[in-house]
């Protein structure tokens, strides 16, 4: 919540600068400068009002979107928002058509009006009838559409009225943000900010568990409504920046790039209105770059190019992240078995000779003997053996030797773990105990081997190599203090 | 507001579109029911898939293929020009065979690409599929109005037409002529190609659409190949879509899309009256915005979507088997002659 009153802060200093007294003035679509140069120091020089109140719209409308797309994003209702916001076009119109101007409580009011009526039409479609909700999603966007677009046509047709501004709502004109438009929007943005921080628990818990919400008396269904509300206002407040249609893009795309960086929803909240609120300032100087270039569209765009960073680059999430840490597990799972397997051989000559030949170890790993030679080698560039020029063999470190005995342990005692504690048959545990080998940190061995009473011999009567083992094995790391491994038997 | 809405001109409003007016109105109302049955046939299997919202992105998404098809096959005929020493400003060589290529190709990629884009965001990150829907096509969606808006001298799109098209030019866009005779103006002659190969199409690989559709693990095991079957639909779709982008633009074309399909499955559940019943919605939604359309004085496509959601609203209401109305008076029936009125709304909910 912390996040969130930082942001209320940060944007009310925004409002202020807002503020500051007209030198020139320059909207967006006129080329002013003649340089990008030129155009770019303008664009941050914050001189011209009209430009002041388009950033200002921006980042108003890229809070709000963001701050309620996460909640869309996490509900799965991402395309609830796209109908939405189609819906509210013949309530632009409708508020159009009531004193024949562009007025923005008018069709504030409107546009709610038609997007609370879609969002309804979607719901009883999908209670009544047989069809599924995608149907009905795809239904009500594009007839309520329909209807918007004959009353902007008939609109357009009439001989009186001022007309021009109506079809700045299909693409959006941040250009043609006034003063009292701005006032709109920071009038909701308070407003959603303040209700969300209210109905922080209430709307977290509805979006993740609504029967737990609903068995702990929170009003399930009026949090839905409440919140399709403030949904409607933000998609409204939006369209003069953005166009009805794209406005759904700044709900989802930052929401989404939000929920690809994070797993805690207030941290996903902020990294969401962030995102927004970047893609809106992006938007808005790249259509200040040329001449007559919408806005919306360059925003979406932004927003798009920041999902693809997160897309590839989130931590944790990311794709390039995931293959990168699948790759060197992977790696490590590799060679964790070739010493594993080194061990299985020196146990097999009861531990007589010195290392193994690659031959033997070719034939316990069934592999030729060209990939053990490899994956030998590799060992030998981290330090596990050696594998002296001319022989054919590979000889453990203690450092290696240590490791190996730590995964062999890791695989007996989870064994004997599945045998005794889970009542597995001994046949049935070693291909779980493959895998969970490298994966056990020292915490959980340590918890095992309490549990199974520091026991010496697993399921199938193979000794565990116990911590005294792993510390002595070579007399050579007797001087880290032994707490350090962690295998250590009381005594 | 008086002025709105002009007065019911009966002469004005529905004969003379059929008589005097003819050679102006019936290309137009042939135009719409092109768009309307190949659209609403191919629909009838993105409501059976679920997958009525991929339909809404493809019809968005064809947009930078266009716009970029419009682009290269500018280049080409620039290039051809200088190359034998035409002036274009004097000899202009029109929408030629390259256009329509062009388009094509446009349109196949942007499908392909849409739905590809679709799967690997939700395959490869934890985002759901409607999530990767949305930001999807509004991305190719913005890029489509950037490349139009920045190269707004050579690409022959008007961006707010992108959003509802202009179905009303299609009567004096220039005649298709077979030797002399002028048989019909050009969109209407390639809608009705695309619209007979569509019906062909669904009448060739009926089975392969029907069985991938209801049961992919069925289609599977009898040799279809099911997810060849969803990328050829999808590119098919975008052929649609894009012949009909002109006419009605990229969200007036999800309306007819899934209107005729929905409205029919209201009415039956047998398949092949689905489709027939989707055919006859598609006639009288054409026909009803058409007359809308002269009366208001409105966007011809967007009267028809208008009347093809009347005509949904009215069968939502009287379907006999799933209408509002029928089920409330079965339920009020039986909460007669029941003594218990939960049960006997409860039966009737369920069935």
């Amino acid at each position: 919540m912390k996040y969130l009153r930082l942001n209320l802060i940060g944007w009310i200093l925004l409002l202020f600068m807002a503020a500051l007294t007209p030198v020139h003035a320059a909207r967006i679509g006129d080329i002013t400068e003649i340089s990008v140069w030129d155009q770019t120091v303008r664009f941050f020089s914050f001189k011209d009002p009209s430009l002041r109140y388009a950033l200002t719209g921006a980042i108003l409308l890229g809070l709000t979107c963001g701050l309620l797309g996460s909640f869309l994003v996490v509900r799965k209702l991402a395309l609830l928002g796209d109908t939405l916001s189609h819906a509210v076009l013949p309530g632009v119109a409708a508020g159009f058509l009531w004193d024949m101007d562009k007025n923005p409580v008018a069709i504030f009011i409107g546009a709610t009006v038609a997007g609370l009526l879609g969002s309804f039409m979607v719901t009883r479609i999908t209670s009544t009838t047989k069809l599924k909700e995608d149907t009905a999603l795809g239904m009500v966007l594009a007839c309520f559409f329909g209807v918007g677009i004959c009353l902007v046509t008939m609109i357009q047709r009439l001989p009186s009225g001022n007309k021009s501004g109506i079809d700045k709502f299909l693409f959006g004109q941040a250009a043609s943000l006034g003063q009292s438009d701005i006032q709109l929007m920071a009038v909701v943005t308070l407003l959603t900010f303040g209700l969300v921080w209210l109905f922080y628990k209430e709307l977290l818990t509805v979006s993740f568990d609504p029967g737990f919400a609903y068995s702990v008396m929170i009003p399930v269904a009026w949090v839905h409504h409440g919140f399709m509300l403030l949904l409607a206002f933000s998609v409204v407040i939006a369209l003069q920046a953005v166009g009805v249609v794209l406005v759904s893009a700044m709900l989802i795309t930052p929401a989404a790039t939000a929920y690809l960086m994070t797993d805690r929803l207030h941290r996903m909240l902020l990294f969401a209105c962030l995102t927004g609120m970047l893609a809106g300032i992006m938007g808005a100087f790249f259509s200040f770059l040329g001449h007559q270039l919408p806005t919306g569209p360059f925003m979406v765009l932004s927003a798009a190019v920041l999902f693809a960073v997160a897309f590839f680059f989130a931590p944790s999430h990311g794709v390039v992240i995931k293959w990168w840490t699948r790759r060197s597990r992977s790696g490590r799972v590799r060679r964790e078995n070739t010493l594993k397997a080194v061990f299985h051989v020196l146990e097999q000559e009861k531990f007589r000779q010195e290392g193994v030949t690659l031959v033997e170890l070719a034939e316990l790993r069934r592999q030729t003997l060209d990939g053990t030679e490899a994956s030998c080698l590799e060992l030998v560039r981290l330090g596990y053996g050696t594998m002296p020029p001319g022989e054919k063999a590979f000889y453990l470190t203690p450092k290696g030797m240590r490791r190996a005995q730590t995964i062999v342990r890791n695989h007996r005692l989870w064994e004997l773990y599945l045998t005794d504690a889970a009542n597995y048959s001994p046949d049935h545990v070693h291909d779980d105990a493959e895998e969970i080998e490298h994966i056990l940190g020292e915490d959980l061995v340590r918890q095992l081997e309490r549990q199974l009473n520091f026991a010496d011999r697993d399921p199938h009567g193979k000794p565990i190599p116990s911590a005294e083992e792993i510390i002595s094995a070579h007399g050579t790391v007797q001087s880290s203090p032994p707490t350090a491994t962690g295998y250590r038997k009381p005594s | 507001m008086s002025e709105m809405i002009p007065a019911l001109d009966w002469q004005a409003i529905f004969v003379a579109p059929w008589t005097t007016d003819f050679s102006i109105y019936g290309w137009i109302f042939l135009m719409g029911f092109l768009v309307c049955a190949a659209c609403g046939l191919a629909g009838n299997y993105l409501i059976l898939r679920r997958m009525a919202l991929v339909g809404d992105a493809i019809s968005h998404s064809v947009l930078p293929g266009l716009a970029i098809a419009f682009l290269a096959a500018n280049a080409w005929t620039n290039r051809q020009a200088a190359g034998e020493g035409i002036d274009l400003a004097v000899e202009p060589s029109g929408h030629g065979i390259s256009y329509g290529f062009a388009i094509f190709m446009g349109a196949l990629i942007a499908g392909v690409l849409t739905t590809l884009m679709i799967e690997i965001i939700h395959t490869r990150t934890r985002i759901k599929q409607d999530a990767a829907i949305g930001i999807t096509f509004s991305t190719l969606f913005a890029f489509g109005v950037v490349l139009i808006s920045v190269y707004a001298d050579k690409v022959d799109l008007d961006a707010d037409c992108v959003l509802h098209g202009e179905i009303a030019f299609v009567s004096i866009q220039p005649f298709f002529t077979i030797g002399t005779y002028q048989l019909a103006p050009s969109p209407v002659i390639r809608m009705g190609l695309v619209t007979f190969l569509t019906l062909g199409l669904m009448v060739v690989f009926y089975k392969e659409l029907l069985v991938s559709s209801f049961d992919p693990g069925l289609a599977s095991s009898m040799g279809i190949n099911a997810t060849f079957v969803h990328y050829a639909l999808m590119c098919w779709l975008s052929v649609i879509v894009v012949s009909a982008f002109e006419a009605v633009g990229a969200i007036l074309v999800i309306a007819m899309l899934i209107l005729p399909g929905a409205t029919a499955s209201m009415l039956t559940t047998r398949f092949p009256i689905v489709l027939v019943l989707s055919l006859l919605h598609a006639a009288a939604s054409s026909v009803l915005g058409l007359h809308l359309a002269i009366w208001l004085n409105s966007s011809a496509a967007g009267c028809m979507v208008v009347a093809g959601a009347g005509i949904f609203c009215v069968s939502w209401v009287f379907s006999p088997s799933q209408g509002i109305l029928p089920n409330w008076l079965k339920r009020r029936r039986n909460s007669k002659c029941l003594p218990s009125a939960g049960i006997g709304t409860e039966t009737v909910g369920e069935s």
